[in-house]
């Protein structure tokens, strides 16, 4: 933590003072941006802030010399050729399918956090290279999540282990297995007692018959399972509702009025890419489609989910019971006791959202957080049973988890057996407990108790650390395995290479504690799918559908009949402590619980609301931030049940007041060089008794950390970028939607283009249904060989990726309206970098694609500063790793790995235009059709907002969005007519809570309603311009 | 007072004009020497035979023989890139003919080994450009306009010295160069007197657009 006290401090009231006398609606992106700080005006006026072409202090001159002298050196020995000799490795027995140059794709499922992704994986002559969703998996539907796409990265990482440890020292397998041996016949002999198996969430049927058979060998072994980011409440809830443990799904595409209490489930959850498609599919509003589902969101933290809620409104987390008592009172669920409206929710609010409800029986859901106490739990199955719900927009399922148990209990009852000394072998299969355990359990203490542990895991963690043995695990593109998805649907995992590092799998880790020492995972798969007696007799055939396809036929699992057991719903709200705020845990955007911490990718990923890269930090609301006088940056100290954590905060808008959120997964000591020592760990902060919401003080103190945020860079200037209305509005006249300012000349003089070939490009991505979620971000780096900078180069805004999210805010600072606006290069048709190269190294090609042509450029940064988006990235230093053998082989063959000095930029995925070109040129079909083309951030978009197609074909998707009325593009004023325009976002309010403005064409973005700045203004609705 | 001697004669004055006019014509030369150097067929490797791991010829196999170029390079019409031949298919014909020949150890010692045959690289492009055999064959490009008579290389060099230039010359004249289909395995053609009148209906036949073969990202991507 560092004193940087010359920075200017953001005065919030002025900030709220200005807010309130603007005229029209105002976006804006940061606090610093409405305060017009000199930071914020460094880097509006630079792209990148003055001192970013430096060369980095941490590569000395010395060291600079020294390198040159023995690059130099090598280059004199080559100097008889004018490029190295190269060497080309034929196979020695071709591979029936492989054509070298063409890559394969194999389907597999990710269950990065225990449910199944199904995913297709390209695969480059035996390397797997990129990672996107299948189409055929009710998880995916072609779709994935950062997570699941980041993977590819852990695999390659190259500080997995590769090593069996013994007590830390190197040791083998062999060793492992000579070692366990003996232990294991005892421990048979005494029927198990002493055998503990810890593991994480098992959705794997193979596993689970493993473990069944595990136990029938060791009949008095234990089975815990423990995920730090848990569903004990969702569990505890149904059991508390119906009896007995049952998995809830969601149909949002049957839903057109939508309650999410504290729930964020288009990020949070199992299935949340498949609900983000769904949730998607009611809000495509266009010229001839002019509806769109309402979505309510009540939360404490801002989030993805409440960003594209139609009415969101913040309360703390503790409240949320209260609410939910009122709401379901009010809809007539029976033995809910009067209760008052917690404050801050407006009672007209409420009685709109009622009355919302009420009308939609049967197309209505609400959805409640995991984190809530299970009372809310039971309290929404009942709302939603009153309200007709089941069987249309939700149903109940079997569990999908193979053993459902409470995990807390679970790893309590593994901490007091391993305290008591009666754990002989403690077997973990993946987790990290020593890091994420509840603090007060003392995890590590314990695990020192057991005779021997033995920890599988792809890295040397902290567990592994203090574990007996550690065994590398194989990643899941390495091994066979199996898993289900959030509906149940069973998929086989398919692994594409050979374990880089020798890694073993969790089933034959399993086999070899049940003796089976010379099992592979694939025959203990196929056998237990055997012995299912799917697909009769002929079984290959069967398995070689279920690997095509991805999923197993048939294994989807059916609805499931429940019947309301509670009669009575007691009433388990606490007030919050006088001089306490309240202190939420929430799982990281981009680490989650601290498993993804040493991916670079995720790491460097601007999480969707703050932008915070590489850190965690305490996210508190701005009335908050005034009260207690916090900036960006400042050091807290959180105290609660006597434990204490310095932590950085950062000011939310949108954030609940009174009240502290700190993400989960930071903090590592032994995560890799990417991972360790990023962020604070709030787990020691974390205690059983709440694992989600407690209460705690929060004291200032005088230290300053620098937190890096994306937010203030490229910034647009508070031109019209962003561009939105209400469904309303749009109604009134669909074919001219009154948000829009009046049409923008286009003279130029320069002749124009026929762009009359048969291909011609251009992408459209519809904002309202763009929810933020940095699929696209991640998706571009993966294929794109977009290096990761680390946190000092995105402090000076050198973040490489060519695709960013720009999150925009407008009304009130307590609780705005939160816009998402995905920016690359938008391939002006007259593009000013063009214009000012002097190397003619950006250029256009007759498709419509602004061409870079790394070769030609000479790093001179002309076009970047005349790029009005702020699209393009300059590689300042050499970001791309040389070094590392494994990222190598991660890397897209077809995509140039720039080095230092070269100016690059979004492509439109040209790449993947050039083999479908090459292809509909052989086949003569030059005219390429939807579909030939599709461009990685768009497949991975689980709400298809972005669309790409070719504009010279008549039939085609991004034509008809073009046409459409909603169609713009950004910055059109300047003439550099874009390819890539937007639809604005149409959000679709109650009436009841924001009635309908005068829609007066002429005022343009000015006429969109808007709470906070409406209550300003005079009557008569006269606002100047802008 | 005995005057001291002049350190410089008169003369003097005309060397030093000399030496920095030759003192600039050196750098000039210097200069010129560089460039013309490497652009050299010796720098760029243009015509200078390769050693490979196993002397396999080229003149034999395609000349004598007469095998097609497509019986080895199995992928040139399907993709990017033409495929060096795995150990197998050489070991097809070659249990046959020539076992014992001490040519043709290397491949047995590699199918014995599995350990592949490491063949260097004859035709580098730098790792920017990006060319696609599959799309030039299907379009009337024979394999003899870049690599030359290969079926009369004992042993197999570098044709061309692969300048962007070259290459821009036939994107920008492909009727210079274009054949029939059928054609563009023989070793033998030879372009008709009609070539431009032959070149222009072939352009017409197979769809080329010549206008689009010079957008920078057909090659750079």
């Amino acid at each position: 933590m560092t004193m940087q006290s010359q920075e200017e401090r953001v005065d919030l009231s002025e900030i709220r003072t200005r807010l309130a006398g603007a005229t029209g609606q105002q976006y804006w992106r940061s606090l610093e941006e409405v305060a017009e700080t000199k930071e914020f005006q460094e880097f509006l006026h630079r792209e990148f802030p003055s001192g970013a072409s430096e060369w980095d202090n941490s590569f000395s001159r010395r060291t600079f010399l020294k390198v040159m002298g023995a690059s130099l050196a090598l280059a004199g020995l080559t100097a008889c050729r004018y490029q190295p000799v190269e060497r080309i490795a034929p196979y020695v027995n071709a591979p029936e399918q492989i054509v070298p140059g063409l890559p394969l794709f194999y389907t597999s499922v990710a269950t990065s956090r225990g449910y199944a992704q199904g995913v297709v994986v390209e695969s480059h002559t035996g390397r797997p290279t990129f990672i996107s969703g299948n189409p055929e998996h009710p998880a995916s539907l072609g779709a994935v999540d950062v997570f699941t796409q980041a993977e590819i990265l852990t695999m390659y990482d190259p500080e997995r282990s590769r090593q069996v440890l013994n007590n830390g020292d190197k040791s083998n397998w062999d060793a492992f297995v000579a070692d366990i041996t003996p232990q294991l016949a005892e421990l048979r002999r005494a029927r198990g007692a002493g055998l503990h198996i810890l593991t994480q969430t098992v959705t794997s049927p193979t596993l689970a018959s493993q473990f069944r058979a595990l136990q029938s060998a060791y009949p008095e072994a234990q089975w815990h399972q423990y995920e730090p980011v848990g569903r004990d409440n969702v569990r505890a809830g149904a059991q508390l509702a119906f009896g007995e443990y049952v998995d809830t799904l969601y149909h949002f595409d049957q839903a057109q009025v939508i309650l999410a209490l504290d729930s964020d489930f288009l990020f949070a959850v199992p299935g949340n890419v498949r609900y983000a498609r769904d949730f998607s599919t009611g809000r495509r509003v266009r010229r001839d489609n002019l509806e769109s589902n309402r979505l309510y969101v009540v939360e404490s933290t801002p989030s993805i989910t409440g960003a594209i809620a139609d009415h969101r409104q913040p309360l703390r987390a503790s409240e949320i019971e209260r609410l939910t008592r009122v709401v379901a009172r009010r809809l007539g669920v029976s033995g809910v006791s009067d209760t008052e409206l917690p404050p801050g929710m407006p009672a007209e609010w409420l009685e709109a959202l009622v009355e919302d409800l009420q009308q939609h029986r049967g197309t209505s859901v609400v959805v409640v957080g995991d984190n809530q106490p299970p009372i809310v739990h039971a309290l929404v199955h009942a709302i939603n049973q009153q309200l007709d719900n089941v069987g249309t927009t939700l149903s109940y399922i079997d569990p999908v988890e193979a053993h459902p148990v409470n995990q807390l209990e679970s790893l309590q009852a593994l901490t007091t057996a391993l305290q008591s000394g009666q754990v002989g072998m403690l077997v973990m299969f993946g987790g990290n407990p020593v890091y994420d355990a509840p603090s007060d359990l003392n995890f590590a203490d314990a695990l020192a108790r057991v005779g021997t542990s033995v920890h599988l895991s792809l890295f040397v963690d902290e567990t592994s650390a203090r574990s007996t043995w550690h065994i590398p695990a194989a990643h899941f593109l390495e091994a066979w395995g199996d898993a289900r998805a959030f509906d149940g649907t069973a998929s086989v995992i398919q692994p594409l290479i050979e374990p880089l590092y020798g890694g073993k799998s969790a089933h034959e880790l399993v086999a070899t504690l049940m003796g089976q020492i010379e099992v592979s995972g694939y025959d203990i798969v196929r056998n237990f799918w055997r012995s299912r007696g799917l697909g009769g007799r002929d079984f290959d055939t069967f398995w070689h559908t279920a690997l095509s396809k991805g999923v197993i036929e048939g294994t989807t699992a059916a609805p499931k009949q429940v019947t309301l057991q509670i009669a009575e719903f007691p009433d388990t709200v606490t007030a919050l402590p006088a001089d306490e705020l309240e202190i939420l845990f929430q799982p990281d955007p981009s680490v989650w619980d601290g498993r993804f911490a040493n991916n670079g990718w995720l790491q460097e990923l601007p999480k969707p609301l703050t932008k915070l890269t590489w850190d965690n930090a305490a996210l508190i609301g701005v009335a908050t931030a005034e009260r207690l006088r916090l900036q960006n940056g400042d050091v807290v100290e959180l105290r609660t049940q006597g434990r204490t954590l310095r932590v950085p905060v950062w000011i939310a808008p949108g954030h609940v007041d009174e009240a502290v959120t700190v993400y989960l997964g930071y903090g590592r000591e032994r995560a890799g060089a990417v991972g360790t020592g990023q962020g604070v760990n709030v787990y020691r902060l974390r205690t059983s008794d709440n694992l989600w919401i407690t209460s705690g003080q929060l004291r200032r103190t005088a230290s300053r950390y620098q937190l890096v945020s994306t937010q203030d860079h490229s910034s647009m200037e508070g031109r019209e970028i962003v561009v939105s209305g209400t469904l309303a509005q749009f109604r009134s006249n669909p074919e001219h939607p009154p948000f829009f300012h009046g049409e923008h000349e286009h003279l130029s003089l320069y002749p124009d283009y026929p762009y009359d070939g048969p291909r011609s490009w251009g992408m459209v991505i519809d904002l309202s249904t763009c929810i933020g979620c940095n699929a696209c971000v991640l998706a571009c780096q993966a294929e794109n060989n977009i290096p990761v900078v680390g946190k000092g180069q995105v402090a000076n805004a050198r973040e490489m990726h060519w695709l960013r999210i720009d999150r925009y805010y407008s009304g009130e600072l307590d609780n705005p309206r939160i816009y998402f606006q995905p920016m690359a290069c938008v391939h002006c048709e007259k593009a000013p970098c063009e214009l000012v190269c002097p190397v003619a190294a950006t250029i256009h090609d007759d498709e419509g694609v602004n061409n870079m042509v790394y070769n030609r450029c000479v790093g001179t940064r002309y076009c970047s500063n005349n790029c009005p988006y702020k699209v393009r990235r300059f590689n300042f230093l050499q970001y791309t790793d040389l070094e590392s053998e494994t990222l190598k082989l991660q890397r897209n063959p077809n995509v140039t790995v720039r080095n230092r000095g070269v100016m690059e930029k979004c492509t439109y995925c040209i790449q993947r235009i050039s083999a479908a070109r090459i292809e509909g040129e052989k086949a003569n079909q030059p005219v390429l059709k939807d579909g030939d083309v599709i461009t990685a951030c768009q497949a991975a978009c689980p709400t298809q907002a972005i669309i790409f197609g070719n504009l010279n074909n008549a039939d085609s998707e991004v034509n008809r969005l073009k046409a459409e009325p909603l169609n713009y593009g950004v910055l059109e004023e300047l003439n550099t007519r874009p390819r890539t325009t937007y639809l604005a976002r149409v959000t679709n309010p109650n009436p009841s809570i924001e009635p309908e403005m005068p829609a007066d064409g002429h005022h343009g973005t000015e006429t969109i309603p808007n709470p906070a700045i409406e209550h300003e203004m005079p009557a008569d609705g006269h606002h100047g311009t802008e | 007072m005995a005057t001291r001697p002049q350190i410089f004669r008169p003369g003097t004055n005309t060397l030093a004009r000399v030496s920095i006019f030759v003192g600039a014509l050196i750098v000039v030369e210097i200069l010129l020497i560089l460039i013309v150097f490497f652009r050299s067929n010796y720098w760029r490797q243009v015509h200078i035979a390769i050693d490979q791991p196993v002397n396999f010829s080229h003149q034999i196999h395609a000349g004598v023989v007469g095998m097609d170029c497509r019986y080895c390079h199995t992928s040139v019409a399907q993709s990017s890139f033409a495929s060096i031949p795995p150990t197998e298919t050489c070991v097809t014909c070659h249990t046959q003919v020539k076992q014992n020949s001490p040519l043709v150890q290397p491949i047995w010692k590699s199918l014995e080994t599995g350990k592949p045959i490491e063949w260097v690289k004859v035709h580098d492009l730098p790792a920017f450009v990006y060319f696609n055999h599959s799309i030039h064959v299907n379009k009337g490009f024979g394999c003899t306009e870049c690599h030359g008579r290969v079926n009369e290389m004992p042993v197999v060099w570098q044709e061309q010295a692969l300048f962007m230039g070259w290459c821009l010359n036939c994107h920008r004249n492909p009727e210079k160069y274009i054949r029939p289909v059928e054609e563009v395995y023989n070793m033998e053609w030879v372009r008709p007197p009609n070539q431009i009148a032959l070149g222009q209906k072939l352009l017409q036949e197979y769809n080329i657009d010549v206008n689009r073969l010079s957008n920078c990202y057909i090659c750079h991507r």
